[in-house]
C-alpha cells in the first residue's frame, strides 16, 4: 500500500499538475493558431509575464491574501490576467498586426514571435533578475498530508495548496472555455473564423474583433498557467520558456486548432512525462520474492532519468508528426 | 433608382485585369443572372460587387450609394448577402450555429429568422444539431443560402449555387431562388446552367473577356439565336 501512495504522489498528482499547466498553455497556443494560423512561440513568455505581474502585485500588497484566506498571489491573479491580456493585445498591435497587413507567410509570423519571446524574456530579466523567487511573500505554502485509513500505510498522500488551486482553476478554465465557445455569440464567431475566415467576413463578422478577443483569452490563460506553475515551484524568468516544447507538443498531439484536443494533449504529454521518469521498481517491491533476481534487484526502473525529462515531449512530438500529423482530434497541420 | 448598378467596372487580381468594363443594373425585385464562357469574369464580377476584389476603375452603386472597395462586413451591414461557390459553410459548426452566424450583426433577429429559415428549408430543422460539414452538397447549399438569409438581405449574391448538384437539387435551388426573390430580395447570381438560369432571370448579362456581350431580359436572351449559338450550346 505504501507503494500505491508513492505512485499516487509521484504519478497521479504530479502528472495532473504538469498536465494541467500544459493543457492551459496549449489551449492558448491552439486558439491563437486557429484564428491567426501561426505558431505563437512567445506564448510561454506571456505565461512568465503573467506570473511576473503576480509577483509585482504580491510584493506591492503582501497582506491582501490573508484577509480572504487565499494566497495573495491568487487574489492578484485576475488583475495579472487583465494586464497580460493587455500585453497580448498590445504585442499584436505593435508586431503581428503590421505583419498581417503585409500579408506575410506564417513562417514570418513565427520568427516574429521568436523575436517577441526574446524581447519579453529580456524585459522580465531586467526587472526581476535571474534568480528564482517565491510567489509566497511572507506566507507559508500549505501542505496537506492525507493519511489513508488502512493498516500498514505509513506514507500520506501529499498535496499542496497551489496544486489544489491549480486543479480547481484548470477545471474552471475548461468549463468556462467550453461555455464560451459553444454558447456565446463571440465564441461561436471565433469557431466560425477558425473554420472559414472568408465566410466569417462575408457573414459580417468583424475579424479584428475576433483577433482581439483571441489575444485577450490567450493572455488571460497564459497568466493563469504561468502563475500556477510559479506557485507550484518558484518564479524564474526562464521557467515557462522551457515549457514551450511540451506545450507545443501538447497542442500538436491534440490536433492543432482544437481546444479540447489541446486539453487532452496537455494531459497526455504531462502524464507521459511523469510516467517516463517514475521509478517502476518501487511498484515491484511488494512482489520481490516472486520475481526473477535481475528484476527484483534493480534499483531504478525509470524509462528516462529526471534530468532527461524533456526528451519525452520531444519523442511524442516527433512520433505524432510522423505517424499522425493531424493529432488525436484531427486538427490542422502546422 | 436601381438596387444595384455597376458602371464600367474594371478590376482584377495583382495588377492583371479580368474585368474590362462591366455594366449592369438590377431593380429591387429582380433576378439578375450573369452567364458566359469560362474565364469571362463572371465570378470575378460578383466578387467585385461584394468587395472581395479591388475595383480599379468604374463604380458600383447600391441604391445610388457608391460601395466599391468597401470591406464585406460593411456591405453586409448595408443589406448585401453573399454565398460563395465553394467553402460556403462552416464545416465544424452545427447547422444551427451556421445560421446564427448569418445573423451575427443582428443578434436580436436570430430567433425569428431561424424559424423562417427552418420553415423555408425543412430538412435543415431536422439536421440542426449536425455539423454542416457532414451534410450532402444540396443540403450544404441550403445551409449556405439560409445563412445568408438570416441577415435579411435586400440583395443576395449567389456564385454558381447549383455547381456540382444533382438535377433534382438543381431544380430545387432554382425554385428556392425564385421564392426568395418573390419575398422581395433582389438576386444577382452567376450560373453555369445558363438556360435554366436565364429562364428565371429578369435581367441577363452575358459576359465574355470581362465585358458585356449581351444585356437584355432573360427571355429575350434565351430567344436570341446569336446568344444561343455562341453561349448556350445551340
Amino acid at each position: 500500500m505504501n507503494e500505491l501512495v508513492f505512485f499516487i504522489n509521484n504519478v497521479v498528482i504530479a502528472g495532473s499538475v504538469t498536465g494541467s499547466i500544459y493543457a492551459i498553455g496549449a489551449v492558448g497556443v491552439t486558439l491563437v493558431f486557429s484564428i491567426m494560423r501561426f505558431a505563437h512561440f512567445a506564448h510561454a513568455d506571456m505565461m512568465t509575464f503573467g506570473a511576473f505581474m503576480v509577483l509585482l502585485l504580491t510584493a506591492a500588497f503582501p497582506g491582501v491574501g490573508a484577509a480572504v484566506g487565499l494566497p495573495t498571489a491568487i487574489v492578484m491573479l485576475p488583475l495579472a490576467m487583465v494586464l497580460t491580456a493587455l500585453l497580448a493585445v498590445g504585442i499584436d498591435k505593435a508586431f503581428y498586426k503590421p505583419l498581417r497587413a503585409h500579408g506575410v507567410k506564417p513562417i514570418v509570423m513565427v520568427i516574429g514571435s521568436l523575436g517577441v519571446t526574446l524581447m519579453l524574456q529580456g524585459l522580465i530579466r531586467l526587472f526581476a533578475g535571474t534568480s528564482g523567487q517565491s510567489l509566497y511573500i511572507g506566507e507559508r505554502k500549505e501542505i496537506f498530508r492525507l493519511a489513508l485509513p488502512f493498516e500498514g500505510v505509513r506514507a500520506p498522500i501529499v498535496i499542496t495548496e497551489p496544486q489544489i488551486i491549480l486543479f480547481v482553476l484548470t477545471f474552471a478554465c475548461v468549463v468556462g472555455l467550453h461555455l464560451f465557445l459553444n454558447r456565446s455569440r463571440l465564441g461561436k464567431a471565433m469557431r466560425a473564423m477558425s473554420d472559414n475566415p472568408d465566410l466569417a467576413r462575408a457573414s459580417g463578422i468583424n475579424t479584428n474583433t475576433i483577433v482581439a478577443v483571441t489575444w485577450v483569452i490567450a493572455g488571460g490563460l497564459a497568466a493563469i498557467a504561468g502563475t500556477l506553475l510559479s506557485l507550484d515551484v518558484t518564479f524564474k524568468p526562464d521557467l515557462s520558456f522551457f515549457l514551450l516544447l511540451p506545450i507545443f507538443a501538447a497542442a500538436i498531439v491534440g490536433g492543432v486548432g482544437h481546444p479540447y484536443g489541446a486539453i487532452a494533449g496537455g494531459f497526455v504529454v504531462g502524464f507521459a512525462e511523469t510516467l517516463a521518469v517514475f521509478n517502476w521498481a518501487v511498484l515491484l517491491r511488494p512482489f520481490r520474492d516472486s520475481l526473477p533476481e535481475w528484476l527484483a534487484q534493480a534499483g531504478n526502473l525509470a524509462f528516462v532519468g529526471t534530468e532527461y525529462k524533456i526528451v519525452v515531449p520531444f519523442f511524442i512530438l516527433v512520433a505524432i508528426l510522423v505517424w499522425r500529423p493531424t493529432g488525436l482530434f484531427k486538427g490542422k497541420v502546422i | 433608382m436601381p438596387l444595384l448598378e455597376a458602371r464600367d467596372v474594371h478590376g482584377g487580381y495583382g495588377g492583371m485585369n479580368i474585368l474590362n468594363g462591366v455594366n449592369m443594373a438590377i431593380e429591387a425585385d429582380e433576378i439578375g443572372v450573369i452567364v458566359g464562357p469560362n474565364g469571362a469574369g463572371k465570378s470575378t464580377m460578383l466578387k467585385a460587387v461584394f468587395g472581395l476584389l479591388t475595383v480599379s476603375q468604374g463604380e458600383i452603386l447600391l441604391r445610388g450609394e457608391p460601395i466599391h472597395n468597401l470591406p464585406p462586413n460593411k456591405l453586409v451591414q448595408k443589406g448585401m448577402g453573399f454565398i460563395p461557390q465553394e467553402k460556403n459553410v462552416f464545416p465544424s459548426l452545427s447547422v444551427k450555429e451556421n445560421l446564427e452566424m448569418g445573423a451575427f450583426l443582428k443578434p436580436q433577429n436570430t430567433r425569428r429568422m431561424l424559424k423562417q429559415v427552418y420553415d423555408f428549408f425543412p430538412p435543415l430543422y431536422d439536421k440542426r444539431h449536425q455539423p454542416a460539414g457532414e451534410l450532402s452538397g444540396g443540403q450544404r447549399q441550403m445551409v449556405a443560402m439560409g445563412r445568408a438569409l438570416m441577415a435579411e438581405p435586400e440583395l443576395l449574391l449567389l456564385d454558381e449555387p447549383t455547381a456540382g448538384l444533382s438535377p433534382l437539387y438543381m431544380n430545387e435551388i432554382f425554385e428556392r431562388v425564385k421564392e426568395i426573390n418573390a419575398a422581395g430580395v433582389g438576386i444577382l447570381m452567376v450560373e453555369q446552367n445558363a438556360k435554366q438560369a436565364l429562364a428565371i432571370a429578369d435581367k441577363g448579362f452575358v459576359l465574355a473577356a470581362g465585358q458585356n456581350r449581351f444585356t437584355d431580359t432573360g427571355a429575350a436572351l434565351l430567344a436570341d439565336p446569336e446568344v444561343a449559338r455562341s453561349f448556350l450550346g445551340g
